[in-house]
């Protein structure tokens, strides 16, 4: 066991946890920041996705030991108020079903925002494609992600 | 307006506590949390209640007016937490602003069939939610009628308030629900006109939607308890294998492991119900721990020492087992009309194809998990279950207790598709709790989920037609079989609509455990009844679309035999509907190739086109057409949310996805091997059309699944000229490199 020293959502937190333990169960687990979701383990699925420093990344695959002094963020300080115009964009168009993926496809959703503020299908799907919905709401997310980036201008 | 009576499970609808006792005080935050029709920025029209008052099991009114509605059923992604409370709101007559909606535990007392399945929530609830709502209002109506001193029905409501035209006065139901809370519940009660539905039919969103865009605990896999311990099992590596025995001792010492030992979920004696039959392998070590990422640790590390049980068996035995069915007759046919032999003895041309699938894991977004806390004299039970009714009986007995010393709560489910119907987790949670002593948060890992499935079977069927020398179809047969049950209906769609039909069963008994998957048998049948039906309307030289009208039309005016499965007419209307919507000439233009299919399966009608266009020689899915007959539709939106995901998972699994075995053990353990569709490969657009006819609905969790496989295969024989006989379509290389 190690204490690490991690900023998650613009907070210090401090966990002492071996230091391969992946960063989805120390935040899910030890920081009970839950909406980040366990789906496969092996960074096939995309529901943990986080953001380290900014960019989506699959928390299932990022060590503790590997974070040092990133920023992370979850889903849950995606924004202050759940008003990020994703999440607004999800809402509108009723996206979620079952919803376990969405916290994931979200937080993958708006890194691609970041680097590419006008996506086109195809590279919408193309950064999207490695996260799984297994209820199939595709195409509800690429007509939400759309709605998000018109509004983000 | 109906009159019905309001025998329908009376006790739901009397008041459950009185006034004195049944106001009661809750949080602000629980408010904000539940109301959440629309997003949290949004004012909340009416202040929060400081009492409460109990109207029946569906629903308490709030002093200020603001309605609580309970949603009975397990929410597993097909939205009834939406639909079920819009159902009471709409009858009770109240807007849809002032309703939180609140998730019920498991009660067997004041609901019926608290399951999800079959797609049946809305079809077997819509009555008894009505009646829940419509005898609310008449309570409140009456109480109102005694207090001004008029005839109830001089009063009239609309959102939540009550007038009396002639004096001008008017009420809050907030403001009377103290009053109504007293009253009788009426014997007979009228419903509205569906002409005069203000919620039903309009657009609501998801009641969940804002916790789950701001990952808000939710899940079972989210519960978090003071003095929960994480839990793990380790089952068995190959179907045939038991537990002999293992070595706890080693990994005791690892950083946070308390416990090792074996559980039995299946001992002599305990009755099982039905939900038990997936249960198939009772003998597992369990490991508890701190957190879960010790406990995974400890898992990987332990030594298990497994013996053979019974026969391992591999895809290649499945394979030649249904293939050597499908040569022979059974000893009992499932249905006979005619003469089948005669008529195929003498047909001008007789078209015959083979189809198969390999078994499919389900594989919900949320692994299997389930809360356990089981002390001296009661078990508190929480997670995500389809069938809670079931699970507790077998659970209380495994437990030694008595049914209402059982509680299961019920958590939103990460998707069910089945697998959560068969509930082997919630017992192995609850005993698991019992022998460590402590709360417990049962925890499957990805490769636990997919490797200890309820598995949908390997199946294959046989198709055969005659056409007489006018192209007429005169005799139909199949013969289908499957690993555990055979895939065919005997008694659905063509049955009935051909002079000539035979239908023939066999299964093959196996060792691996299969259940529902999403439209159980169906989600095969009609991918392959509809490949087939495409070829004999080619082979016959009609269109796709008239060839099956036809066959409808025989089935409307002059069925053959006593039983089919149908509605004739309803079937053809939404053939006709999509023929119409995709402006289809049974010809590909522009680049654009067409497939057609339809299927009527749990109550509802489904037909669908296809558009497929071909990219770097590869077809690709451009458009799906859809439509849909359910009866009155209760919310579009989410109706054709639903529609979607079943048009996607079908396309998906029968493209894509399939489990095969080798001596019993599953060759995909994850979504590195098990092949799921994705992003890039869903259809770009989904057009959904409704049926307009008034008629009591049904669901709509599984029919747009089962035909959407044959529409994409029937649009890639129109664009390459090649046919697609097996599942997953991907490993037929020369089509789909
Ligand atoms: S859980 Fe991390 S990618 Fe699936
Ligand atoms: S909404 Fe269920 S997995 Fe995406």
């Amino acid at each position: 066991m190690a204490v690490y020293n991690l900023t998650i959502n613009g907070k210090k937190q401090q966990v002492d946890v071996d230091p391969d333990t992946p960063m989805l169960w120390v935040l899910r687990d030890h920081i009970n920041l839950v909406g980040t979701k366990y789906g496969c383990g092996i960074g096939q699925c995309g529901a943990c996705t986080v953001h380290l420093d900014g960019n989506a990344v699959r928390s299932c695959s990022l060590t503790v030991d590997k974070v040092k002094d990133q920023k992370i963020t979850t889903i849950e300080g995606l924004s202050a108020n759940g008003d990020h115009p994703l999440q607004e964009a999800w809402i509108a168009h009723d996206v979620p079903q079952c919803g376990y993926c969405q916290a994931g496809q979200v937080m993958n959703a708006a890194s691609l925002l970041s680097n590419n503020s006008n996506p086109s299908d195809e590279e919408i799907a193309g950064a999207m494609n490695g996260n799984i919905c297994r209820c199939g709401t595709y195409t509800r997310i690429k007509a939400a992600i759309k709605t998000a980036a018109t509004k983000m201008g | 307006m109906t009159l019905i009576k309001t025998s329908y499970n009376r006790r739901s609808f009397l008041k459950t506590s009185t006034v004195a006792g049944g106001g009661f005080v809750l949080g602000f935050s629980w408010l904000a949390s539940c109301q959440t029709a629309d997003p949290v920025k949004e004012a909340i029209v009416k202040a929060m209640p400081k009492e409460w008052f109990d109207i029946n099991a569906f629903l308490k009114i709030g002093d200020t007016g603001i309605v609580t509605i309970m949603s009975p059923n397990p929410e597993i992604g097909q939205n009834v937490k939406t639909a079920m409370p819009m159902i009471v709101a709409e009858e009770l007559d109240v807007a849809w602003e002032d309703v939180v909606v609140e998730q019920a535990g498991l009660d067997t007392d004041k609901y019926t069939r608290q399951l999800a399945g079959g797609s049946q929530s809305i079809r077997q609830g819509w009555q008894g939610l009505r009646m829940a709502g419509a005898t609310a209002r008449r309570m409140l109506l009456e109480a109102t009628a005694k207090k001004w001193e008029v005839a109830v029905d001089e009063l009239t409501t609309d959102a939540g308030i009550i007038y009396h035209k002639a004096s001008g006065k008017k009420i809050g139901y907030g403001e009377i629900a103290a009053a109504a809370n007293g009253m009788t519940v009426p014997e007979e009660i009228a419903l509205k006109d569906p002409k005069d539905f203000k919620i039903i039919g309009t657009d609501r969103k998801n009641v969940d939607g804002q916790k789950i865009v701001t990952g808000q605990s939710l899940f079972g896999m989210d519960i978090q308890e003071e003095g929960m311990k994480i839990a793990m099992i380790v089952h068995p590596p190959a179907f045939g294998m038991k537990l002999k025995s293992f070595d706890g001792e080693a990994i005791k010492s690892m950083p946070g492991i308390s416990d090792v030992f074996s559980i039995n979920t299946k001992p002599e004696g305990v009755k099982l119900q039905w939900s038990d039959q997936g249960n198939v392998y009772p003998e597992l070590v369990a490991i508890v721990g701190e957190t879960t990422w010790q406990v995974m640790k400890a898992k990987k590390a332990l030594t298990v020492n497994w013996v053979p049980g019974s026969k391992a068996e591999s895809s290649a035995d499945h394979e030649a087992a249904l293939t050597k069915f499908m040569a022979q007759a059974p000893k009992e046919v499932a249905r006979k009309d005619g003469d089948p032999t005669a008529a195929f003895n003498v047909a001008t041309k007789i078209v015959e194809r083979t189809y198969s699938a390999p078994f499919l894991a389900h594989n919900t977004m949320e692994p299997m998990n389930f809360y356990a806390n089981v002390t001296a004299d009661k078990a508190e039970l929480n997670g995500p279950i389809q069938t809670p009714q079931f699970a507790r009986p077998t659970a209380a007995a495994l437990l030694g207790m008595t049914e209402d010393q059982v509680s299961i709560g019920m958590t939103r489910m990460g998707g069910g598709f089945g697998r959560r119907l068969y509930g082997n987790f919630v017992m192995e949670a609850a005993l698991i709790s019992k022998q460590a002593n402590a709360p417990v948060k049962l925890v499957y890992t990805r490769e636990d989920d997919m490797t200890q499935g309820t598995y949908r079977p390997a199946y294959k069927v046989t198709y055969r037609a005659a056409l007489d020398a006018d192209n007429n179809m005169t005799a139909f047969h199949v013969r289908g079989a499957g690993t555990h049950g055979s895939p065919v209906f005997a008694d659905r769609f063509p049955a009935g609509a051909v002079d000539n039909y035979l239908a023939e069963n066999h299964t093959k008994e196996s060792n691996i455990s299969t259940g529902a998957w999403r439209a159980p048998r169906s989600n095969f049948i009609a991918c392959a009844e509809q490949c087939f039906l495409d070829e004999v309307a080619k082979e016959a030289g009609k269109d796709p679309i008239d060839f099956r009208l036809g066959l409808f039309e025989r089935a409307a005016s002059n069925p053959v035999g006593e039983k089919n499965d149908y509605d004739a007419e309803r079937y053809a209307g939404v053939l006709k509907l999509i023929k119409d919507k995709a402006n289809w000439n049974g010809a590909s233009a522009n680049g654009v190739h067409r497939g057609v299919s339809a299927y009527f399966c749990h109550n509802s009608y489904v037909a669908q086109v296809v558009d497929v266009v071909m990219e770097d020689n590869q077809p690709k899915v451009s458009k799906v057409h859809c439509a849909v007959d359910c009866g009155i539709v209760i919310n579009p939106l989410s109706a054709k949310n639903q529609i979607e995901g079943g048009i996607i998972d079908g396309i998906g699994h029968a493209m894509f996805s399939g489990m095969t075995f080798q001596n019993g053990k599953p060759d995909q353990e994850n979504f590195d091997t098990y092949r799921l569709i994705r992003h890039a490969e869903a259809p770009a657009e989904i057009e959904t059309h409704f049926v307009d006819n008034g008629i009591d609905p049904t669901g709509l969790g599984e029919p747009s699944l089962p035909p959407i496989a044959a529409a994409v295969a029937n649009a890639i024989a129109a664009a390459t000229g090649e046919r697609l006989y097996s599942q997953p379509f991907i490993a037929n290389k020369q089509i789909l490199g």
